[in-house]
């Protein structure tokens, strides 16, 4: 056994979308053949260790199976083949638009949020004050969040997650969220968690500069298959070159 | 079977926050508040006595108490079901983001409509108690009644809200059936005299809706016995159809994400 305990491991992780296409009953009426059931493999085999307080960040196109890993990570659909072991840590993925009931106010969304995250409610009530202070939404808490401007409603969202701290986050291009104040915030706010040595981050972002600033290590991803894996100094590089 | 009883365990203060937050914001957006839980059912009981005792002059002993028990228990089931079949994909915002098991939607909605249920109860009593009506041991009885109707709302919603997922036209399918059978229930009128024989019986027995009203008239108006074989035939296919639900939701809900 190594020293370093690993927080997420990734096995040979597999995931394709059948283009399970919606029927309607006219359309399985009226055409005799069966639709060809086309598959989409977006992630292809991929395999690779956390160890438990780092900072990894993925790279790759658009369309290379980085969020729909993420999403598996998270536990929100199950891989086809291949496994995952979070080893127990709790997770939250924290993508642009996390999931509000728009009729709620904020703070409702802000208890049921923390709820399917697995907190008691108590845990979240004692959190509040701080989530809101973070979020700066002020008074708008209190209304429905469907009133809120896109900007509120992501800063809301990073704020729950941020503030609620489960043991593996998964971050999905929301680093730039808000103003540029809230901006330097969730920012500052990012690099406190590094530093705790707890905390195991997996971060997508297209943003080099980024990523050079906040991770450990760095895994490319192509077509749903690991291109390269290592550190940002190795990695990185490699990626601008390609990607110009 | 562990499984679901962890999940139920594990979710149900998500469930029951969740519901009174979804009653909370109904009445937050509407002039007259909470009223509209006593004046929704208290309305659409006088059109249908208007129309029963007026137009058709069919009229039942203690006939708003009788419109009353079918009405309330009727929309208990139909909104439920009625709703699930969209279900997934209106609350995508959170199905993909997070995982829960899906049925806990379902189980939500069931007690934001269960609590508006229990609002038409309680003035399904007032009344009863206005009307004198005397009540005798026989009113024990809506205990396994009311499960029965749990248990059939909740087994039909499951399987609709898994094929909703796919299919999807479902939704003007199951409204146009809903409709069907809520005329064939006898929500305002008595199915068993109205209807005439032999087809009263098989409407009566074949329809769950309309033998959990009959019989909850029955034992709490009339003081009547329920037919507890039936009920209890509905009770164990209630629960087969929530098995069968439940089994396919847990086995399948990891692809819903992917086609919504």
């Amino acid at each position: 056994m190594s020293e370093i305990e690993n927080a997420i491991e990734v096995r040979d992780l597999r995931i394709s979308y059948k283009c399970l296409n919606k029927l309607s009953i006219k359309k399985s009426l009226f055409t005799l053949k069966k639709s060809k059931a086309e598959v989409f493999e977006a992630v292809r085999g991929v395999s690779f260790n956390v160890p438990k307080g780092q900072i990894m960040g993925i790279i790759g196109k658009n369309g290379s199976g980085k969020s729909t890993m993420l999403r598996a990570i998270a536990g929100i659909f199950a891989p086809d083949s291949g496994s995952i072991d979070l080893h127990g840590f709790s997770v939250s993925l924290l993508s642009i638009g996390v999931g509000f009931q728009k009729k709620l106010t904020g703070r409702e969304n802000i208890i049921l949020s923390g709820m399917l995250l697995g907190f008691s409610e108590e845990h979240i009530k004692e959190k509040m004050d701080q989530i809101i202070k973070f979020a700066e939404l002020g008074d708008f808490i209190d209304r429905p969040v469907r009133t809120y401007s896109s900007g509120m409603y992501s800063k809301l969202a990073f704020s729950i997650t941020a503030i609620l701290e489960t043991d593996i986050m998964l971050i999905d291009e929301v680093l730039s969220v808000g103003d540029a104040k809230f901006k330097k915030k969730s920012y500052n706010k990012m690099k406190k968690l590094i530093t705790d040595k707890n905390k195991t981050v997996i971060i997508v972002s297209h943003s080099s500069e980024t990523l050079r600033k906040l991770c450990d290590t760095i895994l490319w991803l192509h077509d749903g298959e690991v291109k390269m894996q290592g550190s940002v100094a190795e990695v990185l590089p490699v990626y601008e070159e390609f990607m110009t | 079977m562990k499984r679901f009883i962890n999940d139920i365990k594990k979710y149900y203060k998500f469930t029951i926050y969740s519901a009174k937050s979804e009653l909370k914001s109904e009445i937050a957006n509407s002039h007259l508040s909470w009223l509209w839980w006593i004046l929704d059912p208290l309305l659409f009981m006088m059109v249908y006595s208007f129309i029963s005792i007026i137009v058709f002059s069919k009229s039942e002993p203690y006939f708003p108490v009788f419109v009353f028990i079918g009405l309330a228990s009727w929309q208990f089931f139909e909104k439920t079901v009625k709703v699930s079949v969209k279900l997934v994909s209106n609350n995508r915002s959170i199905v993909s983001k997070v995982y829960l098991p899906k049925y806990i939607l379902i189980l939500q909605k069931m007690g934001v409509q269960g609590f508006k249920m229990m609002i038409s109860y309680i003035l399904v009593v007032i009344m009863m108690v206005g009307y004198r009506i005397h009540v005798g041991p026989v009113i024990l009885y809506i205990i396994p009644i009311f499960l029965t109707l749990f248990v059939i709302t909740f087994g039909f919603s499951t399987i609709l809200m898994h094929f909703g997922v796919f299919v999807e036209d479902l939704f003007n399918v199951v409204n146009v059936l809903l409709r069907l059978v809520f005329y064939l229930s006898g929500i305002f009128y008595n199915i068993v005299k109205r209807v005439p024989e032999p087809y009263n019986e098989v409407l009566l027995k074949v329809n769950p809706v309309a033998l959990i009203m009959t019989d909850l008239r029955s034992v709490m108006i009339y003081e009547t016995m329920p037919h507890r074989k039936w009920i209890l035939l509905w009770f164990v296919i209630g629960v087969l159809l929530s098995v069968i639900g439940v089994k396919t939701i847990y086995k399948y809900e990891n692809s819903y994400v992917k086609v919504i």
